[in-house]
């Protein structure tokens, strides 16, 4: 119980571990302590920032899908315009085609009935001129008479 | 233990005794043999026990703690640094919640009060005679007689130990107010307070009541700091001393004042770190 020299002792011993502490046990492990704080600081913000990242990217895609379908249908509504153009187009073309052909036939028809109007017309004379010669039981001189028959042919 | 079958009296004394190196004023410097040697010795003399102990003790917090302050890493902390992570920031936590002012010395010097007065208290939990004894057979080895080989195994019950912490804090009181307020300032602290007058002259007959007044409660700061922690170790170390001497009986007693103790010696380093924080909170800030 008697106060002596362990009082200094203890005082130099008690400074000393203080400034073993301050000097090389305190500042490493607060600074592990601080950067930790830090660490995980970061990482809370990376996640935070990710999941905002992540946000972002499924409403660009949903963007991008919805575009997408877009697009789609106004090629799909094209490609109906389009057949149905086309469609009307070979409609028409056909139906040119026909009245041309109709046309063409017709004129032909004409042809070929005038055509048969003069065969039967040089027909009906010569057969006129050979039914006179019967009736007339003499001959007549065509050249006599030519000009008459033809004017019976151009009658008929 | 002390030599062949004591008497409580003897047991109890030759357990309070430290063991003492010092200048005899006739045998030169040796051990004490007796705690009137002891006595003789006078200021001149320390004791072995307690500056070993205190040492050893500190230098195993120092180590450990070191130890992990240099393999600290930002990532997951394991066992051993999870615990020194727990102290550190309890601490720093205390500090901060107290001191307001900016200082590098204030949190390790509470980590180190805290950790080391709370290892030398721990040392209380020791059984009372196990270390003792090994100590006497030791001396024994040596040839030293066992009646006279004393051991004392709690730092903190040696005043000379709480008291030359308590007035290192002291010594760092007196020197944060004069950094703070200067010379003139602790002066004014000292004399100012707690009457004051804006009368000169009545202000004149204040300063030496407000210097003895003052003066006191400076001083009591670090003698009811260094007494308190003294005092508790100091009356558990004794209760379990007369607890050894009951015979068998006292395994359950002892377990039960032990397991009492481990709450008294953590919040005696507590309240010596709190008190110290506070303390020197209290000279840095401005009234």
């Amino acid at each position: 119980m008697n106060l002596n020299l362990t009082l200094i002792g203890q005082a130099i011993a008690f400074a000393f571990f203080v400034w073993f502490c301050m000097r090389f046990v305190w500042p490493p492990v607060m600074q592990a302590l601080q950067e930790r704080q830090k660490k995980i600081a970061d990482g809370l913000d990376a996640a935070s920032r990710a999941s905002r990242d992540l946000e972002l990217a499924e409403e660009q895609a949903n963007e991008t899908l919805r575009e997408s379908k877009e697009q789609a249908a106004e090629i799909l509504e094209q490609a109906h315009k389009r057949s149905n153009q086309m469609i009307d187009e070979a409609r028409e073309q056909a139906r040119q085609e026909g009245e041309r052909m109709i046309t063409q036939a017709k004129s032909e028809i004409e042809q070929e009935i005038n055509r048969a109007k003069d065969e039967l017309r040089s027909q009906v004379s010569r057969l006129a001129v050979v039914a006179a010669e019967r009736i007339l039981e003499s001959a007549i001189d065509e050249k006599q008479h030519g000009k008459l028959v033809d004017k019976l042919a151009e009658e008929l | 233990m002390a030599g062949n079958n004591p008497t409580p009296t003897e047991y109890i004394q030759h357990h309070l005794q430290n063991l003492t190196f010092g200048n005899h004023p006739e045998h030169g410097w040796s051990i004490a043999h007796s705690a009137e040697e002891a006595t003789e010795m006078g200021f001149w003399a320390i004791h072995l026990d307690t500056l070993g102990w205190s040492i050893g003790l500190g230098l195993m917090f120092m180590l450990l703690f070191r130890k992990v302050a240099q393999s600290a890493t930002t990532g997951i902390p394991g066992g051993v640094q999870n615990f020194v992570e727990l102290m550190v920031e309890f601490v720093d936590n205390s500090v901060k919640d107290t001191f307001h002012g900016k200082s590098k010395l204030i949190a390790p010097l509470s980590l180190t009060i805290f950790c080391w007065v709370f290892l030398m208290n721990l040392m209380d939990l020791v059984p009372v005679d196990v270390l003792p004894t090994l100590a006497q057979k030791i001396g024994a080895m040596f040839g030293a007689d066992p009646a006279h080989v004393y051991f004392k195994v709690v730092p903190t019950t040696d005043v000379n130990a709480t008291l030359g912490m308590s007035l290192s804090v002291f010594a760092l009181i007196i020197f944060y107010t004069i950094r703070e307020k200067g010379v003139s300032g602790f002066i004014g602290e000292l004399t100012l307070h707690p009457f004051n007058s804006p009368n000169k002259l009545v202000q004149a007959l204040f300063v030496p009541v407000n210097f003895v007044l003052e003066t006191v409660t400076l001083i009591a700061k670090p003698i009811s700091l260094g007494l308190r922690l003294f005092g508790n170790l100091y009356a558990g170390e004794l209760i379990f001393i007369l607890i050894a001497m009951i015979g068998l009986w006292q395994l359950p007693l002892h377990f039960t004042w032990a397991v009492f103790h481990i709450l008294v010696i953590t919040l005696q380093a507590f309240i010596f770190m709190m008190l110290t924080i506070v303390y020197l909170a209290m000279a840095v800030e401005k009234h």
